[in-house]
């Protein structure tokens, strides 16, 4: 089985919503990466997203346009990241990751190189965010070829017909954009959200993730009482923003929100 | 049959031109583009649209406009007949209108009471500003930093039609960053903003429906030419940005194989420089941006690359995906035009023949100018003439040194 499967089985037989951080690889240099994932998995990480920076990154608000520009300062690429998660798996073989970013650098790299290094590496999922699934059958296929699961978006503007068909094509769990906007918004309705979580589960047996405008205990709690699981990412990186000029003391930081979050959804 | 009769019938159900176009968007806007697409579609063929929109075209845009004889400068070049289409001569000042008129009848449709649009020159946005404006329609317009800065002119003109100008600070401040930044509107308030996209590129159905309301400039180019030159022309020229202008001039003549097509793209500094803006012309790799894949200039990471022009309208990256099907089979040449070739070309026309091109559209004169001299007086090309200079004359000035 797959890690994010493993992982989300494991999750539901102990009654507990899965916390998936966010942060950009590269940020605020490649150095720190590995080590910031480890820290989010010590405090309570289910799941580590890591972002493939890209100079154009039209779903994302200031906070991670701005990572993205201070990971490109030093040129991170996805080989570099490819290395960063070789690295980490030498401490941690069973956190999942999943690589989350945008279709160029993929289809410049080649889309089978992708997918082999990916793999190599110890990747488990990927999600394009400008890839909806009409434009994956030529990735798709190759994702499956090489155990990589595709992840893909759902938002509130999905109609009914829409979900179902990302249903089908979705693997690992779907992720539940909550609000109409660039990530980094705080807008955040949960009654909203539960309505339409309703919703999709008549459509798929596949995990329910919220993520976009969680930022602290309160809102993971509130979201984690109606979703399989909580993705956290501005909250994060402006942690890292914060921190730049003390990259070493930001793991701590990035602990203190995790850890919060992971303490509130376990209450 | 002729060679090319296949080209007329794209984009494909789902956008898609060959391996180029798509729908390549995050989820929260497949809902707004399904919609665009199913209200464009159910009008498009609708008598009533087409008439009001006829009707806009000849009594607000003031078309069809000429196609002139550039008598003098063709003499002096000494070889083909240089025909110029007057797009220029258009209310607001360039092709843009034809477009913006196009989508604004949309957005009225739609019931949306706010439009946003994305621009570089400014054109696009003065245009965008002026069919807001007369439909009531709150409006706010995207622009670079660095084009706010070079087209200042342009910007007070948006102010006055009451538009709001958002100065775009992000990346490298120019029209790529101002099509982020819509996009981004667009996403957080796509329940009540129609975005009109100013070029043929942009996710599907918006190359598609911006070449259908720029067509019109071909399609009168084509009965012009039977009467005025008494055949079709030898060759058709347009600058090639996004590549609007150049598909409504070129799109009527596709399946005509005995006219040659040629799309001039900005050559910056010199293609071989590195400094430019020419996708098609440097074979850029195949990239996905904006919600299509095209020919898109990145680097080896696939980072989009930083472009240089001296035209703020053509500073993009990227080309729409028609374009580059079209240059894959052959059907159009894609050159560049290098700045200085670009200022001299605006000069010489203005001087010429009195008439001051907008610098976008002085790349296609540039080009026409060494093509012309190549071929035989009896030989016809017909140069689109985008957009009017007004709009550049800060710039030149600052070329020459002159402050006011
Ligand atoms: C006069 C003029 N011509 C051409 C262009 C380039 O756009 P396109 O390639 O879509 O025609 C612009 C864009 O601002 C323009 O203002």
């Amino acid at each position: 089985m797959n890690r994010i499967d493993q992982r989300f089985a494991a999750l539901r037989e102990q009654g507990r919503t899965a916390l998936i951080p966010y942060i950009t690889a590269g940020d605020p240099a490649p150095s720190h990466t590995v080590g910031y994932m480890h820290a989010l998995v010590e405090a309570g990480a289910d799941i580590v997203e890591l972002g493939v920076p890209f100079s154009d990154p039209l779903a994302d608000g200031p906070v991670i346009q701005k990572a993205c520009e201070r990971a490109l300062k030093h040129d991170t690429r996805l080989t570099h990241i490819f290395d960063m998660v070789r690295e980490f798996r030498r401490r941690d073989s069973e956190t999942p990751v999943v690589l989350m970013g945008y279709l160029n650098p993929i289809e410049r790299l080649g889309y089978r190189q992708f997918s082999e290094q990916a793999q190599a590496a110890g990747v488990d999922g990927v999600l394009v965010v400008d890839m909806p699934p009409e434009e994956a059958d030529e990735l798709a296929p190759l994702f499956k070829e090489h155990r990589l699961q595709s992840i893909f978006l759902v938002a509130p503007t999905t109609s009914e017909a829409r979900a179902a068909t990302i249903c089908a094509h979705g693997e690992g769990y779907l992720y539940y954009v909550s609000l109409k906007g660039v990530t980094g918004a705080a807008t955040l309705d949960v009654e909203a959200v539960d309505r339409q979580l309703d919703v999709l589960r008549k459509s798929t047996d596949l995990p329910l993730c919220v993520g976009f405008g969680i930022r602290d205990g309160a809102s993971a709690a509130a979201v984690g009482r109606v979703a399989d699981g909580v993705i956290v990412g501005s909250a994060l990186v402006s942690r890292i923003a914060e921190g730049a000029e003390r990259p070493e003391a930001v793991a701590d930081s990035l602990k203190a929100v995790l850890g919060e979050m992971r303490q509130a959804l376990d209450a | 049959m002729t060679q090319f009769s296949d080209l007329t019938r794209l984009p494909d159900a789902r956008g898609h031109f060959g391996p180029y176009g798509g729908r390549f968007v995050s989820e929260t806007l497949s809902f707004a583009l399904e919609e665009l697409e199913k209200t464009y579609q159910s009008l498009r063929d609708d008598p009533d649209f087409q008439a009001e929109f006829d009707d806009d075209l000849a009594h607000y845009v003031g078309r069809p406009s000429p196609l002139y004889h550039a008598k003098r400068w063709s003499r002096q070049l000494g070889g083909a007949q240089i025909w110029l289409k007057r797009e220029d001569l258009n209310h607001t000042g360039a092709h843009k209108v034809n477009n913006t008129i196009g989508q604004a009848l949309l957005a009225k449709k739609s019931g949306k009471p706010r439009v946003i649009a994305e621009t570089g020159a400014g054109q696009h946005g003065v245009a965008t500003a002026t069919v807001a404006a007369r439909l009531g329609l709150k409006c706010d317009v995207y622009m670079g930093a660095e084009d706010v800065e070079r087209q200042k002119l342009n910007v007070y003109r948006m102010h006055l039609l009451g538009a709001r100008v958002i100065p775009v600070e992000s990346g490298t401040r120019t029209l790529k960053d101002a099509m982020n930044e819509a996009l981004r509107d667009w996403v957080t308030n796509v329940d009540d903003t129609f975005y009109i996209i100013g070029t043929v590129a942009g996710p599907h159905p918006y190359p598609m429906l911006v070449r259908d309301f720029n067509a019109v400039v071909g399609r009168e180019a084509r009965v012009q030419s039977l009467e005025q030159i008494g055949r079709l022309p030898d060759v058709l020229i347009a600058c090639v940005g996004g590549g609007s202008n150049a598909m409504g001039l070129f799109y009527p003549f596709v399946e005509d194989d005995e006219v040659a097509m040629i799309g001039v793209e900005a050559g910056g500094d010199g293609v071989e420089t590195g400094r430019h803006a020419a996708p098609l012309t440097a074979n850029a790799p195949r990239g996905v941006l904006h919600g299509n894949r095209t020919y898109l200039m990145s680097d080896e990471g696939g980072q989009i690359a930083d472009t240089h022009s001296v035209s703020a309208g053509l500073d993009y990256p990227g080309v729409g995906p028609e374009h580059a099907l079209w240059k894959d089979v052959g059907r159009v040449r894609y050159v560049a035009a290098n700045d200085s070739e670009v200022l001299e070309a605006f000069r010489e026309l203005t001087h010429v023949e009195g008439i001051m091109p907008a610098l976008e559209s002085a790349h296609a004169l540039a080009h026409a100018k060494m093509l012309a001299s190549t071929l035989r007086p009896d030989q016809h090309i017909v140069v689109n003439l985008s957009g009017r200079g007004d709009k550049d004359i800060m710039t030149v000035a600052k070329i020459d040194g002159v402050e006011f």
